[in-house]
């Protein structure tokens, strides 16, 4: 395990400076939309409408949640991508996953 | 049929359907007992994970308070879903990589130390009473209400229910269960949502019919009439805020971090087979989640108009059957200031304190109470709690869904309550006996002790539903503010720093949780009269205070870990390990042997 870990050592580094930076980025926008949108500029966006909802109220009850939804399933898609492109993915395993399963249901019988 | 004959069938049919799945799933070693043996799919993890995490808080009380507080009700929307982006991007995936049982494995393998390890389980077993309690007064109010039976009842019906799914079944039985649970209260919470929403705005969407216009052919929106009607009767415009930013900014974020730091939503992330399921079940969990919690807002301001306008200068004679119920419940009191028979609702409250009542009735058939009456206008005490329970009623709503609030309400509590116990019983067994005290045992034995303090956690629990000591209410500000202030951080650390060390953690969460305990206490139990926006540091009240915790959390452990020696190198080759997802499976196998 060790072993296979330092060998692709460079390789990992690299993969996890490209990692902190797609956290970083989603974080940034998850700050904006609830913190900033919701609570700083709540006053400013309320003096706009879309449909009966001041904007800046409805960014914090309601818009923002559906931004937060959105924000882990764009890191879900990208960090998957990231992982294959590294060959960081547990695709690349030995390990057979209905093992996991397996032990399962020898228990149940 | 009647409200109660349903609610009997509806409960009666949940329950024995929590117990089915119990016996099905029920718990053959300890990797069952508390991961659900790894092998949970995400879709079944992201459902149980709302469940866990959608309390009788979330079920009765915040639409409640919401359409008290109006637009600072904010605060329980962001905070409590914005946790799960922290949770999904900065733990999840790496904790599962991790591959063990608990939180304070985490914290005592990564920081090589029993000493962090036990100030965590402190932290963990602190931190799930305090919610657990909570859990046993919801089911305690519901079975009193919508049976007839006495709270204590209630609770022990309760009890013997978790009892059976969790000392059986462990994180397994509790797992299924939960999925069950989560279809039940979701189901529960949106359809009277949905009825309500097509009576007041003819839309069906909740969440669409909220910033809809009025069904009454006024032509005007629903939220522009209930800010006319809440000006008028002298409380703010709903939609504006009464907090300060700053105290909003903090107790969002507290809440926030709080969430993410929480060791039963935490340990559900340990159940699924890979790295790649924990993001993605961290993204299902939060969807679920998000049903429920932007429903929830919408509920607010549909109960909000109907409490005011059914209310709002009835004569109390005539008011419906459910002001009488839940008058009997103790939850509504009416005193006729000016003795015109009819109930008048402005800002401001209707006497000190809350109602205690006497044995005897008013002139009009109302009950007494012999609390001081205060010199404004308004009669009226309504129960933030009882609004979501009591909206279908006052919406008129047929009385089968009355019944399946009702049985929404246990879901919600009954499921967070089961999670709760897993983890205190883990802690127990795993983290404090097997890691610690008696490392000798078996896996058969550590599974005894396991379901020995989970059936004790129970009774505990059980007690403070029965009992519920004053403080409960007070001290959910701490099991946030501390989970923030505690967790976060240095597990944070532990993953994104190399550096990090044992001194650094220890010192970290010893400032955060000193710092945090300390406030809270001062403000809510030595000195509860300055307890008020002039005397809080910084205008940071102690909801909030977690926040700032967090930060100091992490300046000390960074400065303290600055000037002390590295973590081994071991700790540095782990670190490494947890970063990438190749190799879960490996990490899975390597702590079974």
């Amino acid at each position: 395990m060790d072993k296979m870990i330092n060998s692709h050592n460079s390789k990992a580094k690299v993969y996890w400076k490209k990692n902190i930076r797609i956290v970083l980025s989603l974080l940034a926008v998850w700050f904006f939309v609830s913190f900033g949108m919701g609570i700083l500029l709540v006053d400013v966006l309320d003096n706009f409408r879309i449909f009966g909802f001041k904007l800046g109220f409805w960014m914090a009850q309601q818009g923002s949640i559906f931004c937060f939804v959105i924000l882990i399933f764009v890191y879900v898609y990208r960090m998957n991508k990231l992982d294959h492109q590294y060959g960081m993915d547990e695709d690349q395993d030995n390990f057979v996953p209905d093992d996991i399963y397996r032990s399962d249901k020898e228990d149940q019988e | 049929m009647d409200v109660q004959t349903l609610t009997f069938i509806f409960v009666g049919a949940t329950f024995a359907l929590y117990i089915v799945i119990a016996i099905w799933s029920r718990a053959g070693n300890t990797d069952d007992f508390y991961v659900a043996g790894g092998g949970v799919s995400p879709l079944a993890n992201g459902m149980a994970t709302a469940a866990d995490w959608m309390s009788a808080a979330s079920f009765i009380s915040m639409a409640g308070i919401i359409s008290f507080v109006g637009r600072d009700g904010s605060v329980y929307l962001m905070g409590w879903t914005g946790g799960y982006v922290l949770l999904a991007l900065l733990l999840a995936p790496y904790l599962r990589k991790f591959g063990k049982y608990t939180v304070p494995d985490f914290v005592g393998d990564r920081y090589y130390s029993n000493v962090a390890r036990i100030v965590a389980v402190v932290c963990v077993l602190f931190v799930s009473f305090t919610y657990v309690a909570g859990q046993m007064r919801g089911v305690g109010i519901v079975f009193s209400r919508f049976l007839e039976v006495e709270i204590t009842t209630g609770v022990l019906i309760g009890m013997t229910i978790v009892f059976f799914y969790a000392v059986l079944g462990g994180m397994k039985g509790i797992t299924y269960t939960q999925v069950a649970q989560y279809c039940v209260l979701i189901f529960a919470f949106l359809v009277p949502a949905i009825f309500i929403s097509m009576l007041m705005t003819g839309n069906p969407v909740p969440q669409i019919g909220f910033g809809s216009t009025l069904a009454d052919g006024s032509n005007v929106y629903l939220l522009d009439k209930l800010d006319q009607l809440s000006v008028d009767l002298g409380f703010g415009a709903y939609t504006e805020g009464n907090k300060s930013t700053i105290d909003i900014f903090f107790i969002t974020a507290a809440l926030m971090v709080g969430t993410a730091g929480l060791p039963h939503v935490i340990v559900r992330f340990f159940t699924v087979p890979k790295v790649r399921d924990a993001r993605i079940s961290a993204g299902y969990a939060l969807l679920f989640i998000a049903l429920l919690y932007t429903a929830a807002p919408a509920v607010a301001s549909f109960a909000r108009v109907n409490l005011i306008k059914t209310v709002e200068n009835a004569e109390y004679k005539k008011t419906p059957s459910w002001f009488k119920n839940w008058e009997n419940t103790n939850l509504i009191a009416w005193v006729d200031k000016n003795q015109d028979g009819k109930i008048q609702y402005f800002a401001g409250k209707a006497f000190s304190g809350k109602p205690k009542f006497l044995e005897m009735r008013g002139s009009e058939g109302e009950r007494k109470v012999e609390n001081t009456p205060t010199d404004n206008s308004n009669e009226l005490y309504i129960d933030r709690d009882i609004m979501v329970l009591a909206n279908p009623e006052i919406a008129g709503l047929p009385n089968w869904v009355i019944a399946l609030v009702a049985a929404g309400g246990l879901a919600a509590a009954l499921s967070t309550a089961a999670g709760l116990l897993l983890v205190i019983s883990t802690s127990v067994s795993h983290d404090l006996l097997k890691k610690i005290f008696l490392k000798d045992i078996t896996d058969r034995q550590e599974l005894f002790f396991a379901r020995v303090s989970a059936a004790f956690a129970i009774a505990i629990a059980g007690y403070f539903g029965i009992y519920p000591p004053g403080f409960v209410a007070q001290v959910v500000a701490f099991a946030f503010g501390l989970a923030a202030a505690s967790f976060f951080p240095i597990i944070v650390m532990g993953i994104f720093s190399k550096r990090m060390n044992k001194e650094g953690a220890i010192s970290g969460m010893i400032t955060g949780l000193f710092f945090t305990a300390s406030y809270i206490i001062y403000f809510k139990f030595i000195n509860p009269s300055a307890n008020s926006a002039e005397n809080w540091w910084l205008g940071i009240s102690p909801e909030g205070i977690g926040t700032l915790g967090m930060l100091f959390n992490f300046i000390v452990s960074n400065l303290v870990s600055q000037i002390t020696a590295p973590p081994p190198k071991e700790i540095r080759e782990l670190v490494d390990e947890i970063r990438v997802p190749r190799g879960a499976g490996a990490s899975y196998h390597h702590i079974k042997s």
